[in-house]
């Protein structure tokens, strides 16, 4: 894993001073509100419906045990007790108070994190593939990348006040589990003639205009990465829409003026670019590489896994991911029960993953954009002590990719910005489909929510989707079928008219009934959809 | 019936203006009538609260209930929580949220 070294540490410590000042300075009133606000932004804190709302960033979802323990314990001393996991692999604190958060900024640093650029018009976290580095068919582990474009964008002078947000994915295998097709810029690293580059993608997004990033170079070589990238961001800075805050984002810059020329301008841009010499030093690549060198795996291990447990098992077959290393297994650990909320952890529950990422997976742990936490590196050997530990914690759920594993935002419970509430629907959805062998036999199923427009889940993005809107003051759903955020990106088409809370679960229901009448062998619901089309689905729902 | 509502500066928490002051009960809430955006300016210049914003409400025989969905679960607390809620030894408090 990466570590700081003394310039990003002086700058973590000085900002929380920075910030420290800030926040005195807004308690004492020598700041206003107004002015007040833009700071505290610039450091993650929200006021959201009930409380502050701090989202710490987690880089590109990568963890060591003592980070996330320190997670844990913030979340015990100045939460309730809880933190959120969302679908940009951040973390949110949903109860802090405003004095508590530069206090809480300064024990983040401690253990090199930090809420920097979490809100704002700059360059977000940047999200990458929970199974970097551990996976057979990446071409290279993509993390080194997304640390370097961590340190490009952080502060990046030009780009701290751009048209509106911005948000890189970053991967390396075939299989995108980071949707990255959904991101402003999202870069695939890529092999060619012995040469590891990146196909870079432009203006995806989800939002109230969705869209899936079309290609916009099919290979840029690794280390002109960062000025290509500075020459896309260039463009959209100078260009991007700053008159209306719904069409400030890259994406519709790229529609509006269409890909080739919005290729054209990055091309000249970056021509100019390469002039400057801007590209980091490969040295610095390779410093950076070097962190995140596979850990010392022992040679020799068993492959073989003792099945005789059937509930172990059952967990094995669907949480366990095939590793590139013989004898070691990557977990998924599902934070979504069935009674539970998607992405919430206890403060407990964080510290016993701090606890197993350390004894069991080379003191290491991801999390995904699908609000669930991935260990890594774990011995075969070991999983059945993993899976123990798991279930006496509430953490062994398997239902990785089944229709109760729903990525729902915070919605209306939380969310100043929601219209209806997405937690209490994917409970009810999840409640309705528990039965292990119902999931098992509907098989993959992306089920996303989100509680307004702003589509922090994904609701495009799912096999099916749920939309929740405002009607005169009563919460109403909207139904989408179709949408994937994997390497088969699309999005998803609304059914017809809207539903209450019990008629949408109702309505997926019948939905899926019709998916396994008319499925044929080897067909996820996604695949089913895409062959018969919208019309026998919405035969039944609306019939 | 018009009332105040904001969050307290320091603490964040969900505030109702009684009348003489701030409570964290929407129970309290007095009418505003027409002086809730003068008395916001007045309350946040003295740091008493943040955000500030007067909203419909009604008042029936069960006290003073927000008009909209957003404003009653600001006034309940999360609907999924129900262990963090502003009373939660009231066990029927959240029938009237949604």
């Amino acid at each position: 894993m990466y570590r700081y070294d003394s310039y990003d540490q002086a700058i973590v410590d000085a900002r929380v001073e920075e910030f420290r000042d800030q926040t005195q300075r807004r308690l004492t009133g020598a700041l206003t509100e107004d002015q007040f606000k833009p700071l505290r932004l610039m450091n993650g804190l929200y006021l959201q419906l009930h409380a502050y709302m701090l989202r710490v960033a987690i880089p590109y979802g990568t963890l060591s045990g003592k980070q996330m323990r320190k997670l844990g314990e913030i979340a015990g001393k100045y939460d309730k007790g809880y933190g959120h996991f969302t679908t940009r692999q951040n973390l949110q604190y949903n109860w802090i108070k405003l004095a508590d958060a530069p206090d809480i900024l300064a024990e983040l640093a401690t253990v090199e994190m930090h809420a920097i650029q979490t809100s704002g018009n700059c360059i977000r976290n940047i999200s990458s593939d929970q199974y970097a580095g551990v996976s057979a068919d990446e071409v290279a582990d993509p993390r080194p990348w997304a640390e370097l474009l961590r340190q490009w964008s952080s502060f990046h002078p030009e780009f701290t006040y751009l048209p509106r947000k911005f948000k890189i994915a970053v991967i390396a295998s075939d299989d995108d589990r980071a949707a990255m097709r959904l991101h402003d810029i999202g870069l695939k690293l890529v092999e060619r003639d012995g040469v590891v580059g990146a196909e870079v993608y432009a203006g995806g997004g989800m939002g109230r205009t969705p869209m899936v990033a079309p290609l916009i170079r099919d290979f840029i070589a690794e280390d002109e990465i960062i000025s290509y990238l500075e020459a896309c961001l260039r463009v959209y800075n100078r260009y991007g829409r700053r008159d209306n805050k719904y069409k400030a984002r890259i994406k519709i810059l790229v529609h509006e003026i269409g890909v080739e020329e919005y290729k054209r301008q990055v091309e000249e841009e970056f021509a100019h670019m390469r002039e400057l010499g801007l590209n980091p030093p490969v040295e610095e690549l390779a410093r950076i590489r070097a962190f995140f060198a596979a850990p010392a795996y022992e040679s020799g291990l068993s492959d073989d896994i003792d099945r005789s447990n059937p509930a172990f098992a059952l967990w094995v077959d669907r949480q366990v991911a095939a590793h590139k290393a013989p004898g070691y297994a990557i977990v998924n650990i599902s934070l979504k029960p069935i009674d539970g909320i998607p992405g919430d952890a206890s403060a407990e529950q964080i510290g016993l993953v701090a606890d197993l990422a350390e004894a069991y997976s080379f003191d290491e742990l991801r999390v995904t954009h699908a609000q669930n936490l991935v260990l890594p590196h774990v011995k075969k050997a070991d999983l059945y002590a993993v899976w123990q530990k798991l279930v006496a914690a509430g953490l062994a759920e398997a239902n990785l990719d089944l229709i109760t594993d729903i990525i729902a935002c915070p919605g209306l419970d939380y969310c100043a910005l929601a219209n209806a509430r997405s937690i209490p629907l994917a409970q009810k959805i999840a409640a309705r489909f528990a039965a292990a062998e119902r999931q098992a036999e509907i098989g993959e199923l992306k089920l996303k929510i989100s509680g307004c427009i702003n589509a922090c889940g994904h609701h495009h993005a799912g096999h099916i989707g749920i939309l929740g809107v405002d009607r005169r003051g009563v919460e109403n759903f909207q139904l989408l079928l179709g949408g994937s955020g994997a390497e088969d990106a699309s999005l998803g088409q609304i059914t017809g008219p809207g539903f209450s809370e019990d008629g949408v679960v109702d309505a997926i229901e019948k939905v899926t009934d019709i998916y396994l009448a008319e499925r044929e062998s080897g067909e996820r619901f996604l695949d089913t959809y895409r062959r018969i089309g919208m019309k026998p689905f919405k035969e039944a729902i609306y019939g | 019936m018009k009332i105040l509502t904001g969050n307290d500066l320091a603490s964040g928490d969900v505030i109702w203006w009684a009348g003489d002051g701030w409570s964290r009960q929407v129970g309290d809430a007095a009418d505003v009538g027409a002086h809730g955006d003068d008395l916001a300016r007045a309350e946040e210049a003295a740091l008493r609260v943040v955000g500030a914003y007067v909203i419909d409400a009604t008042l029936g025989e069960d006290g003073v209930r927000p008009a909209h969905i957003k404003d009653r679960i600001r006034a309940f607390g999360p609907t999924v929580r129900p262990d963090l809620v502003e009373q939660p030894t009231e066990a029927d408090i959240g029938k009237w949220v949604i």
